[in-house]
């Protein structure tokens, strides 16, 4: 478990501290990907930081199973470090060294001298990231995907139970995006390392996260769930992000429905909820005719979800509203 | 070429012995400085990087020390310099003639010149690559050896060419004042003697030993370098 207590980052510019990170506490849970979801400059990249100590913070604690960081000197933070992989934006791979000792590296690093050894566990790892046919190439040679996957193989190396990742996706494409993403929800899951990842991305958090917290200006804003937060964003900010990822609902907050006749709900289903006919029941049983003006079913990781908004007439409607509820169905009124 | 031909082209070369003494004699001072001046320069160079302002080891009144003596040993002329040594060079080799006389300024000349270059060199190592070795708990030695210097390969070794190109301008400066190679020959012969034969052999043989150094220097980079 990462935990922060109380933790708060200036950084001195020109002699004056310009607050990065308000004071928070956040506790990542063992095993689980925390995505931690913000603009640019909101902080997200000094909050990861800040678990490695790459950023030491300007006050509070920070403690990884128990381990107090901010107390360790050199030699130990240095053992600490290599059980926590780190995976980057632009992949930062040495360009003078082939595939094969990029991933070696950090295994050199940490005091292992036997070549075979070494050799093993690179191939190991290489073919776990797909990349066995490339062990020799450069990094110049190969695809920004690529690139990212030995990123990934290197960080996984010394078998860390913690693996970071600073925007791993901003500089890919959508497909290889969703490649990667796979990749890094099939190491959580046979692995069970924690994986704490930032990403400007609500597609992202989606896609990979089982919790998210949301950074706005150094301020936590909103934390949960993904789920949660995704179905049911309550501040602004989050807002915006799900909109983005949920582009037919953006039209939802400007209330384009005005002029549509009817109570305007936006009923949410989780699970196996969104695979039963239960609106068409309902709607049936209670005499209430309604009117779908957008929708969307989807998965949040793995567990899928659906999201309506419905313009509902007739006299039932309060009688569905329950009805509905009762079935496990999450309704919110955007307007009556 | 026979005899009577080189004759007729160089009337006053008559010992090419002489000529091929000097060539040895220059290239012995450019082996011998070069490679102290690497052995110093090199360090020197890591230590001002890593020293500098937001750098691994930032140390900012160290940095302005060593900063303030590379510049100041790089602002003075080679020639003179190399007479303000003669004390040092006498009491650390035991002459101020010759080749072994003229070692000391040179890698004395050469090293802060080329420690600047290496500090340069390795600023251009992206800064994220550093971070990542960091993140993967490497010590700053760690990190010097086996980040810094091999991903820095081509511009060190470019700087090592600049550095050895200079080295050979130093040399044939040094002969005017004892250190002997070709350029004593050029001052002797070429300018106190007004044989301007012997001028034109030392310069050509400057050239091509500089052209030589090029080459070499732009192949090892090229083999090296895969970004
Ligand atoms: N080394 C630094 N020195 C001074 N200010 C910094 C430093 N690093 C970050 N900051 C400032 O702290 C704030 C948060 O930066 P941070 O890099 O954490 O944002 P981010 O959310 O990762 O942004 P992005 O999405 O652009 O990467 C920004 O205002 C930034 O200018
Ligand atoms: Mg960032």
């Amino acid at each position: 478990m990462i935990r922060f207590s109380d933790v708060h980052k200036s950084y001195r510019v020109d002699g004056r501290d310009i607050p990065a990170l308000q004071p928070f506490d956040l506790a990542i849970e063992s095993g689980e990907v925390f995505g931690i979801i913000g603009h640019s400059g909101a902080g997200k990249s000094t909050l990861i930081r800040l678990i490695n100590l790459l950023e030491r913070p300007s006050g509070g604690r920070i403690a990884i199973d128990g381990v107090e960081m901010t107390t360790l000197d050199e030699p130990a933070l240095r053992v600490q470090r290599r059980r926590i992989g780190m995976i980057f934006q632009h992949f930062n791979l040495l360009a003078s060294q082939t595939v094969a000792d990029n991933v070696a590296f950090p295994l050199r690093l940490a005091g292992e001298r036997d070549a075979g050894t070494i050799r093993a566990r690179v191939d190991e790892l290489l073919a776990r990231v797909g990349l066995a046919a490339h062990a020799d190439k450069y990094p110049s040679q190969l695809s920004g995907g690529q690139k990212q996957r030995v990123g990934i193989a290197r960080a996984l190396a010394n078998r860390p139970s913690i693996l970071l990742c600073d925007e791993a996706t901003s500089a890919l494409d959508p497909q290889t995006t969703a490649s990667v993403l796979d990749l890094l929800a099939e190491i959580n899951r046979e692995l069970k390392l924690t994986i704490v990842l930032i990403t400007h991305e609500m597609d992202v958090v989606r896609r990979v996260c089982d919790r998210v917290a949301v950074l706005d200006a150094g301020i936590i804003v909103e934390s949960g769930a993904v789920a949660d937060v995704f179905l049911h964003p309550q501040h602004p900010t989050t807002r915006r992000f799900v909109n983005e990822a949920l582009p037919e609902e953006a039209a939802t907050e400007q209330a384009p429905f005005a002029r549509v006749p009817g109570r305007i709900l936006r009923l949410s289903f989780r699970g196996e909820a969104t695979w039963t006919p239960t609106l068409s029941r309902v709607m049936r049983e209670t005499g209430v005719d309604f009117n779908i003006l957008a929708g969307r079913i989807d998965r949040i990781k793995a567990l899928p979800y659906g999201q309506l908004t419905l313009a509902m007439e007739g006299a039932g409607v309060d009688r569905a509203l329950a009805a509905l509820r009762a079935a496990g169905i999450e309704i919110e009124e955007i307007a009556a | 070429m026979s005899a009577p031909v080189l004759q007729t082209l160089f009337p006053h070369i008559d010992d090419w012995a002489e000529i091929g003494r000097a060539c040895v004699d220059t290239l012995l001072m450019l082996g011998g400085s070069l490679a102290l001046t690497v052995v110093i320069g090199l360090p020197l160079g890591v230590l001002l990087y890593l020293t500098g302002k937001g750098q691994l080891r930032e140390m900012p009144k160290l940095y302005g020390v060593l900063s303030l003596l590379v510049n100041v040993l790089r602002s003075i002329p080679f020639i003179i310099l190399m007479i303000v040594l003669m004390p040092v060079t006498y009491a650390l080799v035991g002459t101020k003639l010759g080749i072994r006389g003229a070692i000391p300024p040179l890698v004395i000349g050469a090293a802060p010149f080329f420690a600047r270059l290496v500090e340069t060199s390795l600023r251009e190592v992206q800064q994220g690559v550093i971070e990542a070795s960091q993140a993967m708990g490497a010590s700053v030695w760690q990190i010097v050896r086996h980040v810094l210097l091999p991903e820095a390969r081509g511009g060190l070794i470019a700087s090592t060419t600049v550095t050895a190109i200079a080295l050979v301008g130093y040399t044939a400066m040094g002969g005017a004042i004892g250190a002997g190679g070709l350029g004593d020959l050029a001052y002797r012969y070429g300018y106190l003697s007004y044989q301007s034969d012997y001028m034109l052999v030392t310069v050509v043989l400057l050239v091509v030993l500089v052209q030589l150094l090029q080459m070499l220097g732009d192949r090892i980079v090229s083999r090296y370098n895969r970004r």
